[in-house]
């Protein structure tokens, strides 16, 4: 007697507990307000990252073309992958005194882990992150990017 | 009477079989060469290394700030309580006290982090046992965790957030709005999870008694976390060592005497409304402060040797680290919970059903990265 009821009571609790699934996915099913999904490459227009994101390392231009990089390598030093190369120029500034300026900051996109640091440590804040994250290309060569804009100046005031 | 039909295999003979390492329910590339006689398993011997990158090594050639993006590569569902556990290893070393508002953020983002990490194995266990839904409802829901962390760090999983003496950057203004938005809302979508998955007779039937652990057993193997606790053995680092804000919240170890799958799977359900009472303990009263301590540009840790653990959603994670004086670390060793929860793998499923296989793999929670390193 006691196994009949048990074994009934089994069949029970087993098809309570199928129903208790179905009703959780009934619910969202016939409640299509509730869906989630984000239509990818249709929404792109309206499709906003947070500002903090880390999309890639960018370095910010003034409408003047001017930026506030000085060339002093920090970024190099502290990239623990090697994905930022310095090349630097020295000129003859207006003073009659030679300065060190930035002539190419390499920066390798495709080895970039994305830590922050450069970000973090470079002491006149000229790196930022950019928000783009479509980065797929078919060259590698393409994930090479010189970061300071050509013609582009240092910022008055930044040493 | 039928004559039975001659099995190609003798019954037995035991024939070897290899699970992997592309194997969708290996969550990784792990190859286990399993022994079968017929359904039931002999032996499991996992082979690893097959995402081997040598993070122990190259951190020796690396600065003690620059460590912190490797160890988000190597568990990276638990990436910030990684990043903490290098980081108050450091800050042991060098004697500095991190303000409170450091410590309860971090604390904050390691139980967001635990959420996460739990939800995706809800997700990735249901769908090991045949219910694709899980894995849909499981990432829905942890896309709302993973919204928080990209406002704040910038990173979805590979957050690289803290850094030695605090945060590389203040929370977001959103942050606390955000996080009381999903407690809010996962209160009441956990008990949904509950509904699905852990009241169905089918899935409870192909766990319970599958796997079993004693306690003895998780002591002498070293198990700590969830699988450490579904066995009866209180282990939880935020109870008995606690680091960063566990002394000030209160919270239980969830502890199972049972030491199965299935109370394996319990104790993570359990934690995540403990890591839930956590954060509503700590996120409205944030207290103001620096969000990083002032430190020297290179960072030297003197001679000597220095230990700290923590307890990412998997179990306990030590860092080891030998300074030789200099501005690279002389030796770092990680103490993976994964690495040491794969080895009882054999004793687990032996005599089990190839099938029971992938729910005691499952109800591990392995994650590959981790063990190889
Ligand atoms: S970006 Fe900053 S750290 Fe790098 S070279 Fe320029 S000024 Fe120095
Ligand atoms: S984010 Fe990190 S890896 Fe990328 S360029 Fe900057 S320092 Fe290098």
């Amino acid at each position: 007697m006691n196994s009949f009821t048990e074994y009934f009571r089994g069949i029970f609790n087993g098809l309570r507990s199928l129903f208790q699934g179905l009703g959780v996915t009934g619910k969202y099913f016939f409640k299509p307000g509730t869906t989630v999904t984000q239509q990818y490459p249709n929404n792109r227009k309206d499709l906003k990252m947070f500002d903090m994101f880390k999309g890639e390392v960018i370095m910010p231009h003034n409408e003047k073309n001017e930026h506030k990089c000085t060339g002093c390598g920090i970024c190099e030093i502290n990239c623990p992958n090697g994905s930022i190369e310095i090349i630097s120029a020295t000129i003859v500034n207006e003073d009659g005194k030679k300065q060190r300026i930035i002539d190419k900051h390499i920066y390798h996109l495709g080895m970039c882990t994305f830590c922050g640091l450069c970000v973090k440590t470079c002491p006149s804040q000229a790196l930022a992150f950019g928000q783009e994250f479509e980065h797929a290309v078919f060259d590698r060569t393409k994930l090479t990017k010189v970061l300071n804009q050509p013609g582009s100046k240092i910022m008055k005031g930044v040493e | 009477m039928e004559e039975p039909i001659k099995a190609p295999v003798p019954e037995q003979e035991e024939y070897v079989i290899n699970m992997g390492p592309q194997h969708p329910s290996t969550h990784g590339v792990l190859r286990l060469v399993v022994s079968l006689k017929g359904e039931i398993v002999q032996n499991v011997q996992p082979h690893i290394g097959y995402i081997h990158r040598g993070i122990e090594k190259m951190c020796e050639s690396i600065t003690y700030p620059q460590i912190i993006h490797l160890t988000d590569r190597m568990d990276y569902l638990s990436a910030h309580i990684n990043n903490e556990a290098v980081c108050l290893a450091v800050e042991k070393a060098l004697g500095i006290e991190v303000s409170d508002r450091v410590k309860v953020i971090r604390t904050i983002l390691s139980e967001l982090t635990r959420i996460q990490s739990h939800q995706l194995f809800w997700a990735t266990f249901g769908m090991d046992l045949g219910g694709l839904t899980c894995f849909f409802y499981g990432l829905r829901d942890r896309e709302k965790v993973l919204d928080i962390f990209e406002e704040t760090c910038g990173g979805r999983m590979i957050v690289s957030y803290n850094c030695p003496g605090g945060l590389m950057n203040d929370i977001h203004p959103n942050f606390q709005k955000r996080t009381k938005e999903f407690i809010k809302y996962f209160r009441d979508t956990l008990p949904e999870y509950d509904r699905l998955l852990t009241g169905n007779v089918i899935f409870q039937e192909r766990l319970k008694n599958i796997g079993t652990v004693t306690r003895e057993q998780a002591i002498a193997w070293g198990l700590t976390g969830p699988v450490g606790r579904a066995s009866g053995l209180s282990c939880d680092v935020r109870k008995h060592n606690p680091y960063s804000a566990y002394d000030r919240v209160t919270f239980n170890e969830i502890i199972y005497n049972e030491g199965d799958s299935f109370h394996r799977y319990k104790v993570r359900m359990d934690e995540m409304w403990e890591s839930m009472n956590i954060i509503e303990q700590l996120i409205d009263n944030i207290p103001s402060g620096a969000y990083a301590e002032k430190m020297k540009p290179v960072i030297k840790l003197p001679e000597g040797e220095y230990w700290q653990s923590v307890e990412t959603a998997r179990g306990e994670l030590g860092v080891y680290i030998v300074s030789d004086g200099n501005k690279n670390p002389y030796r770092v060793k990680f103490r993976s919970p994964n690495f040491v929860h794969l080895a009882p793998l054999n004793l687990m499923s032996q005599g089990a059903k190839i099938a029971d296989l992938v729910a005691i793999n499952g109800s591990l929670d392995l994650i590959i990265p981790d063990i190889d390193r």
